[in-house]
Formats: structure tokens, C-alpha cells, sequence
């Protein structure tokens, strides 16, 4: 149960894409998990809600593209979807396959929208001071969904 | 609304960190491994054989990864190499910085390898890389030999998996070549190694890779880049 730890990991991220984008507001964020990941996109959405409540990012979307293990068979070029660890090639029965996907961790996209259609106050938090200090303060969470937000 | 492309890891961070270890590390020469688990599966008592059977000039030292208390380096220390306990505080893995900080004050040009012990944890620990060469998962006879069905993360990124507790074997239900199958499913090009810590079983061959290694990571970093 690491997905506090990886929630607020995206939290930073979101947070120094709006430093670098003055006057905006982060209304969604995309990332990538692959099945080898680790990653348990239920809980991984539960912390994220978690450490947002109540924060200038309350309400920010979380969207998981989840990425099934994905391989190429070398033998008759296909790719193919690796189900239940079977690598072998389910078209020509091949084993010289190689994995192409499956163990992402990492950002797709940010939507963002300009200030002047969010509510200024809010927007304004967002974007620059209390998000940094408040990833600080969180950056030893443990794993498990324990501790409460220190404001 | 406008929609941009965000790039990069989540764990950027760690990822940035490790990256630098992984740098030192090689400038130093030092072969860094990582030994992963679920708690009891005997990495504390991989290590202190290790640690007892290596020769007393050996360039090694050893970071231990707990929750909390300082029982594991007090186990290890008594083998006369430098070791640290890192305890988390509540954190179910180890990440780069800990490494970093833990390691700050250590000469690396000192050692030749660095043993790092996770925290006992089959899940977390696989997505923090430290910097190291090579991960080392450790299963041992008293679990399912489905583990690396239900935690595929840690087995296919370790390079070798030491199956641990053999002596065991005779009295438990534990089909030991259906567990290799299973991490091999997962991981086709998975190294074994089965380990009998108290009898003694298999820690010759288990020294031997260490060795091994050690000459690949070398002979890696000889290479024009």
C-alpha cells in the first residue's frame, strides 16, 4: 500500500506544471499504470482523494489509464495482449516474444483551465504556495491510507 | 479547457535520485543489490551467512531497511563489516533518499559491494529503484509457490530469485519447481538459487553469483559507453 506515497508523488507533479503555467487550474490529471506496476489504481484513487480534500486541488480528476502487459512476437511480427502470463504468441504459437508495455508509472496529461473561469480565490491557492509546502509535509507518508493532512 | 501533455515518471523524484546513486556507484565500482521479500522470508539470515562467509578484508557493507527498531544491524554488525539501519518510521520501502542520506558520510571508494535489505514487503518496495545493479527477490518454501502469480511486480524485475528455507521442504506442501515455473512466467530469464541457510545448502552457489556479478557489473562498466 504505497499509493499515498505515489498519489502525492502526482500531486508534485501537477503542482510544479501549474508554477510553470501561471493563471491556470488544474481540473484533470491522466497517468499511465501498467498491470506490472504495483499499483493498485482503486487505492491509488482513494489517496489521491484523499490528500486533495480539503485542498486547493479539491476536485482535481484523477484519470488511470490502466495498461494490460503488452508483447511483439518476433517470429510473426503481431502484438499481442498477454493474458494470465501466457507469452507465448497466441497467433503463430511462438516464443520469441519480447514486452513492449506493462509496467508504466508515468504522467500522460494535465487539463487545465484559464483563472478567470474558476473561482479567483481558489485558483489562486493552487497555483503556487500552499501546494509545495503541503507536499512537503507529506512527502514521508506511510503507504497505508493513515495519516491525515497536517492543515 | 485545454488539455497538455504532462511527461516523465510519477516517481520523478526517486527516479532522479536513483539515477545519481546509480552514477556513484559506478564511478566507485561499487555493485549495489537489492534484496526484496514479504518479512520472514530469511533475508536478515541470507546475510549474516553471507557476511560470515566472506573474508574479513572484504569491501562490503550492508543497509538494512526496517519499520522501526535497530535489531537487523545489531544482528549484522557482529560480522565486523560497516552496516546502517535505515528505519522508515512507518514507510513500507525504502527510496533513494534514504539511501542517499544513509550512505552520505560512507567513502565509496572503499567498498566493492553494497547490500541493501528492503523492508520486508512483496509490493511496494518494486517500484522505488535505489540506484542499485540488480534486484534479488527472496521466496521462501513456507509461502505459496503462486507469490509470483499474485505479486508479478517484484519478480519481473529482480533478475534472481533465491528460494530460502529448502531444509524445510520435507514438511510442507511446497511444489518448489512449480514456484520457479511461476516466477519464470513471469520473468522467463529468472536465475534460481534454492538456499538452506540453516543447513547450508546452496549458499556456496549463492556466494558464487554474488562473485559473478560482481565481474559483470565490472566488466559492464569497461565498456565504451
Amino acid at each position: 500500500m504505497h499509493e499515498m506515497g505515489i498519489a502525492n508523488s502526482i500531486l508534485e507533479g501537477v503542482a510544479a506544471e501549474l508554477r510553470r503555467r501561471p493563471g491556470s487550474r488544474a481540473t484533470k490529471v491522466g497517468v499511465r499504470i501498467g498491470e506490472l506496476a504495483g499499483v493498485d489504481p482503486d487505492a491509488l484513487s482513494f489517496a489521491f482523494e484523499a490528500l486533495t480534500l480539503d485542498t486547493p486541488l479539491a476536485g482535481l480528476v484523477l484519470d488511470v489509464e490502466y495498461r494490460t502487459v503488452r508483447s511483439h512476437c518476433r517470429e510473426c511480427n503481431r502484438e499481442f495482449e498477454v493474458r494470465n502470463f501466457e507469452l507465448s504468441c497466441p497467433a503463430c504459437g511462438g516464443s520469441n516474444t519480447e514486452r513492449i508495455s506493462g509496467d508504466e508509472l508515468e504522467f500522460a496529461y494535465l487539463e487545465l483551465e484559464d483563472m478567470e473561469s474558476a473561482k479567483p480565490e481558489s485558483a489562486d491557492r493552487a497555483s503556487a504556495e500552499s501546494q509545495p509546502e503541503d507536499s512537503e509535509v507529506r512527502k514521508n507518508e506511510p503507504c497505508a491510507a493513515g495519516r491525515k493532512s497536517p492543515e | 479547457m485545454n488539455r497538455v501533455p504532462l511527461e516523465g515518471k510519477v516517481l520523478n523524484e526517486n527516479t532522479r535520485v536513483a539515477a545519481e546513486l546509480r552514477d556513484r556507484f559506478r564511478e566507485h565500482r561499487v555493485l549495489a543489490v537489492n534484496l526484496i521479500s514479504s518479512p520472514g522470508s530469511g533475508k536478515t539470515t541470507l546475510l549474516e551467512k553471507t557476511l560470515e562467509t566472506l573474508p574479513a578484508d572484504s569491501r562490503v557493507a550492508v543497509l538494512t531497511g526496517d519499520l522501526q527498531t535497530e535489531n537487523d544491524a545489531n544482528r549484522l554488525k557482529r560480522y565486523g563489516f560497516p552496516v546502517r539501519q535505515i528505519t522508515t518510521g512507518g514507510t513500507c520501502h525504502l527510496d533513494a533518499r534514504m539511501i542517499e542520506k544513509h550512505i552520505a558520510d560512507w567513502d565509496l571508494g572503499q567498498l566493492d559491494l553494497l547490500i541493501i535489505e528492503n523492508v520486508g514487503n512483496l509490493v511496494c518496495p518494486s517500484s522505488y529503484d535505489l540506484g542499485e545493479a540488480a534486484k534479488i527477490v527472496l521466496l521462501s518454501v513456507t509461502e505459496g509457490e503462486d507469490k509470483p502469480l499474485k505479486y508479478p511486480s517484484i519478480f519481473f524485475k529482480s533478475e534472481l530469485m533465491v528460494l530460502t528455507k529448502t531444509d524445510l521442504l520435507p514438511y510442507v506442501p511446497f511444489d518448489a519447481d512449480a514456484a520457479i515455473a511461476n516466477a519464470r512466467r513471469v520473468h522467463p530469464a529468472m536465475q534460481v538459487i534454492k538456499v538452506s541457510c540453516l543447513a547450508g545448502d546452496g549458499l556456496r552457489e549463492w556466494m558464487n553469483w554474488l562473485q559473478q556479478r560482481k565481474h559483470a557489473f565490472h566488466a559492464e562498466l569497461s565498456q565504451p559507453a
